[in-house]
């Protein structure tokens, strides 16, 4: 390719100013575009609050779903760091988060009673349900309880894939091995991934494998997915209840406390609390959350 | 989407900027001057050059977490942390090339120039003239480095939307969802993108196609 020097200018002259709008014009249009309307560290200092939570409810769409309504009533910008529960209780105990929205009552207590968080207050409700290859080699479907459903996965030395995150749903899994008197660390079977619920959706979908999963997320994921729902019950060792808290600001004096409260008034207030029983309706034909109106069962 | 691919040039623009200015007259002093210890600030330039993006992720997380040493500035989960990050990755990518093209350049001229009486500035500006085809690779080796690193910015951004998501994370977020035809469509644009960056900066480069600059 050769271009004369004149040719090579007009054509960077052509592109050139694109780029450039592009670039300056970054700013203004991410600033439309941020709920608050307003861009970078000026949106900061007005109000945002940083919130870190599960994969599991940015991943199901419910944040999505409920966070907009918020950011229109108060102007404050929600800013939505999706990692484990244990990653983000992790990060609000370094103080780098405002809220936390997660799913391990003993984790949550611990981060209260070490003076970390404030005001632990339960959402709402779902369960945790196994997923699995539609011809389920382990016998699942037909498990009397979870704890059994597990036991045949290991009997059967059927492919099973675990978060591994420190998240609660790893939580919940160990308990439910426990309840089945296994340890699946070591076993062949046995695929620890280190990664979100979509993720681990995703590895035990291209497997065949086994996995435990919060209700929402896969059914959020279905149609991407072979994996079939085998053990769907109410079943009380599968509850998973979903707390937030606020982290304690004679902790971290940077912490926007006020907006962690206002975002927990908002998401307790009767009119979220019926956008939350009826999540799920429409796109997924059932009901997936039963709200809590800040009561917590445990 | 639109928000997304902004985000990402204005990140990996602004870190391409400070890595060029700090990058290209470190590499050319490098190249240019001859010191005792050079051997080994130059051993440790390329082992920079090849610093793995997630230790470098993990260790301006820590610098600017509230808990960190710049925990006050407040920049964790912001763009300007991803700015960092990738400034670090990219800035020895730059000295280092910028340094080779110097080094490359026949040592006639800096002689010719230096007994002409030109100042030490003066023959680092003739130089990097010199060498500018070099100094070229290396800030579009160092914005592909930028544009495409997914682990550090994914760590000190965290993956907010309308934030801190640009390309390389919503394509992660996406895989990890499964939406594999969306991931593949944002690769398709990160690409692109870097194909027409790369080429205003080749047609900018005057000599670039004659081979005889």
């Amino acid at each position: 390719m050769r271009f004369s020097p004149m040719a090579r200018r007009r054509y960077a002259a052509a592109i050139m100013p694109a780029l450039l709008a592009l670039l300056l014009g970054a700013r203004d249009f991410l600033g439309g575009a941020a709920p608050s309307g307003c861009s970078g560290a000026q949106a900061h200092a007005a109000g945002r609050l940083l919130l870190a939570t599960t994969t599991s409810l940015a991943d199901s769409g419910l944040l999505d779903a409920l966070v907009p309504g918020f950011t229109r009533q108060t102007g404050t910008r929600v800013d939505v760091v999706a990692v484990g529960t244990g990653q983000a209780l992790a990060q609000a105990r370094r103080g780098d988060a405002d809220l936390v929205l997660v799913h391990a009552p003993e984790l949550e207590g611990e981060f209260v009673q070490a003076g970390f968080g404030l005001m632990r207050r339960c959402i709402a409700y779902s369960r945790f349900a196994l997923a699995g290859p539609a011809d389920d080699p382990a016998q699942v479907r037909s498990a009397p309880n979870a704890a059994d459903a597990f036991a045949r996965i290991a009997r059967r030395g059927a492919p099973f894939v675990s978060r591994a995150d420190g998240s609660g749903t790893e939580l919940k899994e160990r308990a439910v091995w426990k309840l089945a008197g296994v340890e699946p660390r070591g076993h062949h079977w046995y695929f620890p991934s280190g990664s979100g619920m979509a993720a681990a959706l995703t590895i035990a979908d291209q497997r065949q494998a086994y996995v435990l999963t919060d209700l929402a997320t896969y059914l959020a994921m279905r149609p991407r997915l072979r994996l079939e729902l085998l053990y769907d019950q109410e079943d009380p060792t599968l509850f998973n209840q979903y707390a937030a808290v606020a982290v304690n600001p004679s902790r971290f004096p940077h912490v926007n406390f006020a907006a962690a409260a206002a975002f927990v008034d908002y998401l307790l207030s009767p009119e979220v609390q019926l956008q939350i029983a009826a999540f799920g309706r429409d796109r997924f034909q059932r009901p997936i959350f039963t709200p809590l109106g800040g009561q917590c069962i445990k | 989407m639109t928000a997304i691919v902004l985000r990402t040039l204005e990140v990996s623009g602004s870190a391409l900027a400070v890595a060029a200015a700090v990058g290209i007259p470190l590499g050319a002093v490098l190249g240019f001057r001859d010191f005792r210890s050079k051997r080994l600030v130059l051993t440790a330039l390329y082992t920079a050059m090849g610093l793995p993006p997630v230790l470098v992720g993990l260790v301006v997380f820590l610098l600017l977490s509230r808990q960190g040493p710049l925990g006050s500035w407040g920049l964790l989960f912001t763009p300007p942390a991803m700015v960092i990050a990738q400034a670090i990755l990219v800035t020895p990518l730059v000295a280092g090339i910028t340094m080779a093209a110097v080094t490359g350049v026949d040592r006639s001229i800096r002689e010719a120039a230096l007994i002409d009486g030109a100042s030490p500035r003066h023959v680092l500006y003739l130089l990097l003239r010199e060498s500018q085809f070099g100094v070229i690779v290396g800030v579009v080796a160092g914005f592909g480095r930028a544009i495409s690193e997914v682990g550090a910015v994914l760590m000190v951004g965290g993956d907010i939307e309308g934030y801190t998501r640009v390309m390389t994370t919503a394509i992660v977020l996406e895989t990890r969802k499964g939406n594999f035809e969306l991931a593949l469509a944002i690769g398709a644009v990160l690409l692109g993108l870097s194909f027409a960056v790369n080429l205003v900066l080749h047609l900018l480069q005057p000599g670039m196609y004659s081979g005889t600059s």
